[in-house]
């Protein structure tokens, strides 16, 4: 094969891992928005607060440590212990199931019924909210995040596709983490299919997803259920959180990164679970191979505004897109 | 029909009613200016069939949304069960064993017909939630257990051909059953019909008819229901409370209502078939 459509490939298939990023937070706003009809622009910024929160619990950080200190005169930074990984993990997933809690009792219990407009803005208060507290609590610098998944270039992967191309090929360059992201991203929604398949809260989930009033009627609690999606979606933010902080370090940046979910969820539909994904997959690998194969004779830089442009097209030609129902109009 | 204070009567068609289930005691709603509900008071006894009819825009809905705990009364008390039930919201009542269809329906449009009628056994779920994922023992006879129940008042109701049928495709008759469907699953104590033949054709009201009927009498089901077609709830109520203007003006057998001159005069020059 020609070495050039060898790295077309592994150019397409880092694209692929950096879509499972992006698909992870489009399945966040997708679960929020099919249960409550919330569009949930915090969802980015909930994947930051998670990761930072993941790497303070991890490293002993005493939270709130600039206030206390500020107040108090004292000067604790640290608790002196670390906590291992996965117990630190089981932490910050209560800490978000705590959250998803208080968002339902202190801002949404109180906004029922009000139109999608207003509901959009609390969330967008909610983001802003939410910056500042992950500021306040954990610090705003920089953090690594090493909870222990293999990192660098995988060997094997190389030397066992080297034969692929010719003297001057020597193997797809692919990073471990990128696969294990893949590996738990597929994990992941494989265990809310079925949760929401099989299980009794999966069904009511469902239910509240399609009627309201239905729901309430056969004894469904309309705010557990939206304490459950908002838990759920903390959870996947936590998972993006990790592969993302773990890539690229834990950093305020993430919440804006986060937005590419955006035109992900104009691709797949904002309802549609498997559109999240399959979005999150074309626009990860669409704009690392138009990168690599346009980006050249335009000057470049093209990912920060491929996924936009590609999503405007969508919006134009199948506004409901790729696996939403169709939108009638009733006359 | 005599001695309904106490202990209950005897149907013209022998039937056995019991006591009070469900009692209403000087209910007022407002909605703003617009006074929904004006101090009514009525009972529901149990394993009777109870109809509330009027005009357009008398309350009935109303009626049927504050037993259901969809709306709640600025006055009055809601007594169940021999309980004085507090502020409840719906899903806590229907946990009570109350279960209602609407009167525009509200089914789960992107299920079938099955998923639809299984959400009416949700209450009746007690496996926890990690079980029923990995289907052990006890949540897998669970499981079966509602789906035999469900798979009984599918053959009850006569739609087996439909079962795997997304709701949203079917004709209003049909879905009109299949919320009675899942009102039934929950197997509840008290069922509350909002026109639960509204928009039908002569034969579907008929089988709509037989339905309710056989419902009360095979299960026992304490029933109330909304109608407008006169001869419908002569036919099938054992008692009538009559509502115009948000107020009561009628409550007895079907033919004494019949005989009611303030029930005579609300009908008069309000058109109904
Ligand atoms: N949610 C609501 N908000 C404001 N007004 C309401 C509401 N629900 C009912 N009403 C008003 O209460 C009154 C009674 O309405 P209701 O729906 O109970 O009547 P109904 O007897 O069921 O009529 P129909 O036979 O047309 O169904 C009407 O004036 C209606 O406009
Ligand atoms: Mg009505």
């Amino acid at each position: 094969m020609p070495t050039e459509i060898l790295y077309g490939v592994e150019v397409a298939l880092n694209g692929l891992m950096a879509g499972v990023l992006y698909a992870l937070v489009a399945l966040g706003f997708v679960l929020i928005f099919k249960a409550s009809g919330i569009f949930n622009y915090s969802q980015g910024v909930m994947a930051l607060f998670a990761a930072l929160t993941l790497v303070g619990i991890m490293e002993g950080q005493v939270p709130f440590a600039h206030l206390i200190n500020a107040i108090f005169g004292t000067k604790i930074h640290h608790f002196g212990w670390e906590v291992p990984a996965l117990l630190a993990i089981a932490l910050t997933t209560i800490v978000m199931v705590v959250f998803a809690w208080l968002v339902q009792r202190f801002i949404f219990r109180h906004l029922v019924g009000q139109e999608p407009i207003i509901l959009f803005m609390a969330t967008i208060g909610l983001a802003y909210f939410l910056e500042g507290v992950g500021d306040l609590m954990w610090g705003s610098d920089i953090k690594t995040l090493d909870v222990g998944l293999p990192q660098g270039a995988s060997f094997w992967i190389e030397e066992n596709t080297a034969f692929l191309g010719g003297e001057d090929f020597y193997g797809f360059f692919i990073d471990k983490l990128d696969v294990v992201a893949a590996v738990v991203a597929a994990v992941l929604v494989a265990g809310l299919v079925i949760f929401s398949q099989y299980t009794k809260q999966g069904r009511a989930m469902r239910a509240v997803a399609d009627d309201h009033q239905a729901a309430l009627s056969v004894g469904i609690s309309l705010s557990f259920i939206w304490v459950l999606v908002w838990s759920l979606a903390g959870f996947v933010a936590l998972v993006a959180g990790i592969m993302w902080g773990a890539k690229s370090g834990v950093q305020f940046s993430l919440s804006l990164i986060a937005l590419k979910a955006l035109p992900v969820l104009m691709l797949g539909g904002f309802t549609s679970i498997p559109g999240a994904i399959v979005g999150g997959l074309i626009i990860g690998v669409g704009e690392k191979l138009f990168e690599f194969l346009i980006g050249p004779m335009v000057g470049g830089a093209t990912e920060n505004w491929f996924a936009y442009v590609l999503a405007l097209i969508f919006l134009v030609f199948r506004p409901q897109g790729l696996f939403g129902e169709k939108i009638i109009e009733r006359v | 029909m005599n001695d309904m204070s106490t202990e209950g009567y005897t149907t013209a068609d022998g039937r056995k009613i019991g006591g009070v289930l469900m009692e209403m005691k000087n209910i007022t709603l407002r909605f703003g200016g617009v006074v929904a509900i004006k101090d009514i008071s009525f009972d529901i006894r149990e394993g009777e069939i109870r109809a509330i009819i009027g005009p357009n825009g008398a309350g009935k809905s109303s009626m049927l949304n504050v037993i259901s705990g969809f709306y709640v009364p600025q006055e009055g008390e809601v007594w169940f069960r021999g309980y004085r039930r507090g502020p409840m919201r719906p899903y806590q009542v229907a946990r009570l064993g109350i279960a209602r269809t609407f009167q525009n329906i509200a089914l789960f449009e992107g299920m079938s017909v099955l998923d639809n009628i299984m959400t009416g056994r949700l209450n009746h779920m007690k496996s926890g939630m990690l079980a029923q994922a990995l289907w052990w023992g006890k949540a897998e006879r669970e499981e079966s257990e509602n789906r035999e129940q469900v798979e009984k008042i599918i053959d009850f109701l006569e739609i087996q051909n439909i079962r795997k049928t997304p709701v949203g495709r079917l004709p209003y008759g049909l879905k009109k059953r299949v919320e009675l469907a899942r009102a039934l699953a929950a197997e509840p104590k008290l069922l509350l019909l909002d026109e639960p033949m509204a928009g039908m054709n002569v034969e579907e009201k008929e089988d709509m008819s037989r339905f309710i009927l056989d419902v009360n009498d095979e299960f026992g089901t304490t029933i109330a229901l909304i109608e407008h077609d006169m001869g419908v709830v002569m036919d099938l109520s054992d008692r009538v409370v009559v509502m115009d203007y948000g107020k009561k003006i009628g409550d007895g057998t079907p033919d004494e209502v019949r005989r009611n001159q303030d029930v005579i005069d609300a009908y008069l020059g309000v058109a109904h078939d």
